[in-house]
């Protein structure tokens, strides 16, 4: 207690971030504060100690780019603090300045200067088939450098691996039932070549800003966070949906929605693939609070494994 | 820092390959990866005489969307085609439910339809902030001298004032504030964002209540602001030191604009279906749309065909293909798609801060200057504007409790067509159900349109054609290449 009462000001004057910012990630509310005891020490060393040590690479596959809008989406802290205060973002092609050699050049500078600290964030499936061909990331001197070069240079290079997304995770959409790439997420890519790296997934289609940056700071400071048999934090990744949806009682009192529209109601029968997903959105919701998938639609299941095959088709009836 | 790789024939060496260009020789440079945008792209172009001769777009990605949907279940092709773009999901969703509405024979009702306005409509007011700030304006100003504002070219032709640039960061940092809040927007309607629950063949899943309605409004109130008072006054601002951008980069001036935002329950839409070709109008004829695939990696056999009859089949070690991207084409000629072909085929008042700035009242009273570099910003600017003005009109047409979705079974056999736009342009679905499944699922994208190579008849992409004349006297800084790539937002 004591420990976390001195916080707010020693880590405010750092870095101008306050405290109760990352406290609501770690929790979902700012109510659950309970919880977040455990992480105190963590949160306050992170912000300074990352900034100087650990620099952030974040690569881009086969993906949409959706888990770098949804981080840019992150409420508290907010993106500005995330990318100014908290982490040493050395590389996002979507956001930073740079292009072409200069791009690849700082690449590559900072995971040699940096070997075995930096941290590699992976966004996109690495498409196996075909030499690497079906996804060209860069040109590094006059080479043409894959998704497959890269993971496989990086990933031995790095301290640690974050896979964000599912298509990072578990090969996701790209890895679908169809595709001709050999689409594939981190961990299995890294088997394959006895790649040794940590890694940690983060997946979810896209994942909620929160679980980015919450994951990302707990794994600069703490290291891996615990994790569940498909590599993902329990701290976010460890609750059933169905068993904590808002709606349980619904489903109990056998008060099923019949029509997707419906305001009330259960929507097991409409194909909602809670029961089968595990992550913490029912209390955490999208976009600052506003909703989320259970009251708007349905859950498709886009944090698990299995998506989008084992899930699809998505609603019911046929 | 050398920002890129000149290579001349002889040369490697910087000092010498200035007197090379001047000396009437081409150089090559390419740009590897283009950054700041959505995917992987690549470009590469010859210079001679200090302007761009010649110019060449890779795209490097290739995922299989159309192959991975045949045999599902056509309802999950509105989430899954979600999963093109991060950036413009609410696109896909959109033309995808289209495609599922005319295959499945649903009329929406008019709750609904407003209900995928005000969706589709946060993301596009979100669309261009971000697009503006985050991916296009480091050409223009400087950010912090921290990662990932640094490196940067060591020669960044950054013209403006030291105030403006700082003003101009400032924004920046206000602008991620305002991108986040239309997402929020957006989520109280459709769930979550990225990606969203709430587009569904039959229209939205969630009524919308008055709460949802009066939250929306109030955000939507700060972005409006934020785009009358900040953006738009912004974009001119930059006209003046980067006038030059105003004559470059035009291209073939050729447009495509599929029309967006249904108005009514005829269809008429608050941007304008049409066609601009060589400097005339015509009204849109889908069947004059075939894809070309001579220097794309896909299979020859399946080069000059209509999105109804379209084939997906790749052939990754094709000789002279250097792109996934198809090379679209309407009635045999390559257009450009985007806010700026949008607003010209539609040719709305400008806002007052355009009428004052331009001084002409309507947009193709910009004339040519409209075809350039600085041309699509302020496109895109006005664009922005006009959608944040319907948002209002739609906010006030919104019925709270009133149905927003219409059930339907799925027919066993059917074809569907969705046309409608992304913030970055023109976007088709096609959708073929056979036994209840999807048979064949083909989709032409914006970027599809703007990016592409060249076609079996030898003419460059539209993004190619624009870089032609693109100045670059400098070509270890190839600043104006990155600049008029990012004008289309690819």
């Amino acid at each position: 207690m004591k420990d976390e009462q001195s916080l707010p000001d020693e880590q405010e004057e750092k870095t101008g971030v306050s405290r109760r910012s990352f406290l609501k990630v770690f929790t979902g509310t700012a109510a659950g504060i309970g919880i977040s005891q455990v992480f105190n020490p963590a949160l306050v060393r992170a912000l300074t100690k990352a900034l100087e040590k650990h620099p952030v690479l974040w690569i881009q596959g086969q993906g949409c780019t959706g888990c770098s809008v949804s981080i840019l989406n992150s409420v508290e802290p907010s993106i500005a603090d995330v990318i100014l205060k908290v982490i040493n973002l050395e590389f996002l092609p979507t956001v930073m300045t740079s292009e072409g050699q200069t791009a690849m050049e700082n690449l590559y500078r900072v995971a040699d200067a940096y070997n075995g600290k930096f941290s590699l964030i992976v966004e996109g499936a690495i498409p196996t088939a075909a030499d690497g061909k079906y996804c060209v990331v860069g040109e590094y001197h006059e080479k043409e450098i894959t998704m497959v070069d890269l993971v496989k240079d990086l990933g031995s290079k790095a301290g640690s691996v974050i896979a964000v997304g599912s298509c990072a995770s578990y090969g996701g959409i790209p890895a679908a039932k169809g595709n001709v790439t050999g689409a594939t997420g981190v961990m299995e890519f890294f088997k394959q070549y006895a790649i040794k790296t940590p890694v940690v997934n983060i997946p979810g289609c896209p994942p909620h800003p929160d679980w980015m940056v919450g994951s990302l700071v707990y794994l600069l400071e703490k290291g891996i966070p615990e994790l569940d048999s498909d590599g993902r934090p329990i701290l976010f990744f460890g609750e059933n949906i169905h068993e904590h949806c808002p709606r349980l009682e619904q489903y109990d009192n056998n008060n099923l929605s019949e029509k997707m529209s419906d305001a009330q109601g259960c929507r097991m029968e409409l194909g909602c693939k809670g029961p089968n997903t595990y992550a913490d959105c029912y209390k955490r919701k999208w976009n600052n609070g506003m909703n989320w998938c259970v009251d708007n639609a349905l859950c498709i299941g886009c944090v698990e494994p299995g998506f989008p095959d084992s899930f699809s088709p998505f609603y019911e009836p046929a | 820092m050398a920002g890129c790789k000149p290579k001349t024939e002889a040369e490697s060496d910087s000092s010498k390959q200035a007197a090379l260009v001047s000396g009437g020789k081409k150089i090559k440079v390419a740009i590897d990866p283009i950054t700041r945008i959505e995917g992987h792209l690549k470009v590469e172009v010859e210079i001679k005489d200090n302007v761009v001769s010649d110019a060449r777009i890779f795209g490097g990605m290739y995922r299989g969307f159309e192959q991975i949907l045949i045999g599902r279940d056509p309802r999950d092709a509105t989430q899954i085609t979600q999963r093109i773009c991060g950036v413009c999901p609410t696109a896909h969703a959109t033309a995808s439910a289209l495609a599922l509405d005319d295959a499945f024979g649903i009329t929406l009702t008019p709750n609904g339809r407003i209900a995928r306005n005000l969706i589709l409509g946060a993301n596009f007011l979100q669309s261009h902030i971000l697009h503006f700030y985050h991916l296009a304006a480091l050409d223009y100003v400087n950010g912090p001298d921290v990662a990932p504002f640094v490196p940067r070219y060591a020669k960044n032709d950054v013209r403006v004032s030291k105030e403006i640039n700082e003003e101009a960061v400032k924004q920046y940092l206000e602008a991620l504030e305002m991108r986040k809040i239309c997402h929020e927007m957006l989520a109280l309607l459709g769930g979550k964002m990225p990606h969203v629950q709430g587009i569904m063949v039959g229209g939205t899943t969630e009524i919308p209540t008055r709460e949802a309605l009066n939250l929306y409004a109030e955000k939507f109130k700060v972005v409006k602001k934020f785009v009358m008072e900040k953006y738009i006054p912004l974009v001119y601002l930059l006209a003046g030191p980067y006038g030059d951008l105003l004559k470059t980069g035009g291209g073939y001036k050729n447009c495509v604009a599929w029309g967006v935002f249904p108005m009514d329950d005829a269809g008429n839409t608050l941007l304008k279906r049409g066609v601009y070709t060589d400097g005339k109008d015509y009204p849109v004829d889908v069947s004059l749309i075939k894809e070309y695939v001579k220097y794309s990696f896909f299979d020859d056999s399946t080069t000059g065909l209509n999105p109804r009859q379209g084939k997906t089949v790749p052939d990754v070690n094709k000789k002279d293909a250097y792109s996934f991207i198809k090379a679209p084409r309407y009635n045999g000629k390559p257009h450009e798609g985007g806010p700026l072909a949008r607003m010209w085929v539609t040719n709305p008042e400008l806002s007052k801060t355009g009428q004052e700035k331009l001084g002409v009242k309507r947009m193709r009273d910009i004339g040519d200057a409209a075809f350039s570099v600085l041309g699509r910003h302020v496109a895109r600017a006005e664009e922005t504007a006009m959608v944040a003005d319907a948002v209002e009109l739609w906010l006030s047409q919104a019925q709270p409790g009133k149905e927003t979705f219409v059930p339907s079974p799925i027919p066993d056999s059917a074809e569907g067509l969705g046309l409608t736009e992304a913030p970055r342009g023109a976007l088709l679905h096609y959708v073929d159900i056979k036994d209840k499944k999807i048979a064949n699922y083909q989709i032409t994208s914006a970027t599809i349109w703007n990016a592409n190579p060249m076609d079996d008849m030898g003419q460059r992409g539209p993004m190619e054609q624009a870089l032609i004349g693109i100045p670059v006297p400098d070509p270890a800084n190839p600043v104006n290449v990155g600049r008029l790539i990012r004008s289309f937002d690819p």
